[in-house]
């Protein structure tokens, strides 16, 4: 049975309604943690390096380095999510013992189990997670996810994947509330999710935790076409630390994020922000390289 | 009907609206100056008050907020009870300076030390609503450090006063839109 009511799910559901509206960055120190501070982040994402860089280097990408995580809870007073790897339930160990706020099993580090998530549900601390359609976002959810965010494709400065993924999902949501109870069992075999999760949604229109945006967003623009898709906050990866004027482009998405509803106020936001970052075809990354297939 | 604001820049501001809906109210979501005009009162909510406090600054919201609280009740939760006091600590930030009193940030620790207590509210708090106890959510909360003398003290936790009201404003630093139980909000109705 799954513990809507329990003191923990609340706890970490609660911190999650805390971000919505609000922009989460990537930070690889403490500089740019304040940075983004500065500019308005709700939360900061420690990381090794941006999800362009991992892309670009290659090689196995892990959870971050302590001291650099310690530097970026020193230096911020909100809240600090940092990356686990898929099914790594020992680094995500390791960082609840540091007391981040909230974990990421996040596509963008090399996965560590190809057939396991971690059991979210047995942490104290709240995990969100990336999902590409309705059934993976239960799944999560079913595992004790207290957010999830789209995948898109993380690293590309492509909303495209992004986009899908949040309308896939928001459409399969509609979908399910004009069945009737004997077609959501046949849903929930055909999902691939729990069918307790399944009902729930079909009663209420939405996820049972806030549904977030990320994966591709590059500029304020790009984060106000999320938020009207049903985005409730946006991350923001490699968007903000490798276009050439981060502190202004942070600002920028965080007053986007706010006034998604508003093109005068939008316009005002994507005014003298200097380049984005450079952004891939989603067709010229090699099916092999995609972020988002990592994972069920 | 007495039309009541959630401000609704940043942070749990659905939440609220859904609350004040339970305490049989209509929620105004409120995101521009203009719309300060139309309300008898306004909540402001949980999420982060550095957030908060750019983007009032980038609206141009921020004096007429601290207006509209010498005139109306303000209810401020967790990061809007930080952006209603008369000063901030870790760090020392900017607030509006309608509560006479002194908040720590982040005073409990991280999120692993946020926490669901059952309170029990001064005998007062049940007079004015209805007996029981209070069930408080606190995540990443702040802790008043000292009250002035104009403030009444509602419920405690720990030693520390937790729901507070001075004259016409309401503040808690706890979560009461994220619980079933509407008698926190009911009272800021009261206060219209």
């Amino acid at each position: 049975m799954f513990q809507f009511s329990s003191e923990q799910f609340r706890l970490k559901v609660g911190l999650a309604e805390m971000l919505k509206g609000g922009v989460i960055m990537d930070v690889t120190n403490a500089e740019q943690a304040k940075i983004a501070e500065d500019a308005g982040a709700s939360a900061v994402m420690a990381l090794e390096r941006v999800p362009s860089d991992i892309r670009k280097e290659g090689g196995v990408a892990r959870m971050a380095n302590i001291e650099i995580m310690e530097a970026i809870m020193k230096t911020v007073h909100i809240p600090v999510m940092a990356k686990a790897r898929i099914g790594h339930f020992m680094e995500a160990r390791v960082l609840e013992a540091l007391g981040v706020d909230f974990i990421d099993e996040s596509e963008v580090l090399t996965p560590a189990d190809e057939e396991h998530h971690i059991d979210k549900s047995d942490f104290k601390v709240p995990f969100v997670c990336g999902a590409r359609n309705l059934g993976e976002a239960l799944r999560r959810i079913g595992e004790g996810a207290a957010m999830i965010r789209t995948k898109g494709e993380a690293g590309s400065g492509n909303i495209v994947e992004a986009v899908r993924h949040m309308r896939t999902i928001i459409r399969e949501m509609k979908q399910l509330t004009v069945l009737g109870k004997e077609e959501l069992a046949r849903e929930a075999k055909n999902l691939q999710a729990p069918l307790e999760l399944v009902e729930w949604v079909a009663r209420h229109g939405t996820l049972p935790v806030p549904n977030f945006s990320a994966g591709g967003i590059a500029t304020p623009a790009d984060a106000a076409l999320v938020m009207q898709l049903g985005a409730e906050a946006v991350f923001v990866g490699s968007g903000i630390f490798k276009s050439s004027d981060p502190a202004n482009r942070a600002n920028a998405i965080v007053m986007a994020a706010k006034n998604y509803n508003n093109p005068e106020k939008l316009l005002e936001a994507s005014r003298s922000l200097g380049t984005a970052m450079p952004g891939l075809e989603i067709s010229k990354i090699p099916e092999g390289e995609l972020l988002q297939t990592r994972g069920w | 009907m007495k039309k009541v604001g959630v401000l609704s820049l940043q942070g749990d501001f659905a939440a609220h609206g859904a609350a004040l809906e339970r305490a049989g109210a209509v929620p105004v979501y409120v995101r521009e100056r203009s719309q300060l005009g139309e309300i008898d009162g306004l909540i402001l909510p949980g999420g982060e008050s550095t957030t908060m406090l750019k983007l009032l600054r980038y609206e141009n919201l921020f004096d007429d907020l601290a207006e509209f609280g010498r005139r109306k009740p303000m209810f401020g939760t967790c990061a809007g009870a930080i952006l209603m006091a008369r000063d901030v600590t870790n760090p020392a930030q900017e607030s509006l300076g309608l509560m006479d009193i002194v908040v720590e940030r982040n005073a409990y620790g991280r999120q692993v030390d946020s926490r669901v207590v059952d309170l029990d509210p001064a005998p007062e708090f049940e007079k004015r609503t209805a007996p029981g106890k209070l069930e408080a959510v606190f995540i990443r909360a702040p802790i008043i450090r000292r009250a002035g003398d104009g403030i009444h003290v509602l419920a405690e936790y720990a030693g520390d006063p937790v729901l507070i009201e001075q004259g016409r404003h309401l503040v808690t630093t706890f979560h009461p839109e994220l619980t079933k139980d509407a008698r926190v909000h009911c009272l800021f109705l009261e206060k219209l």
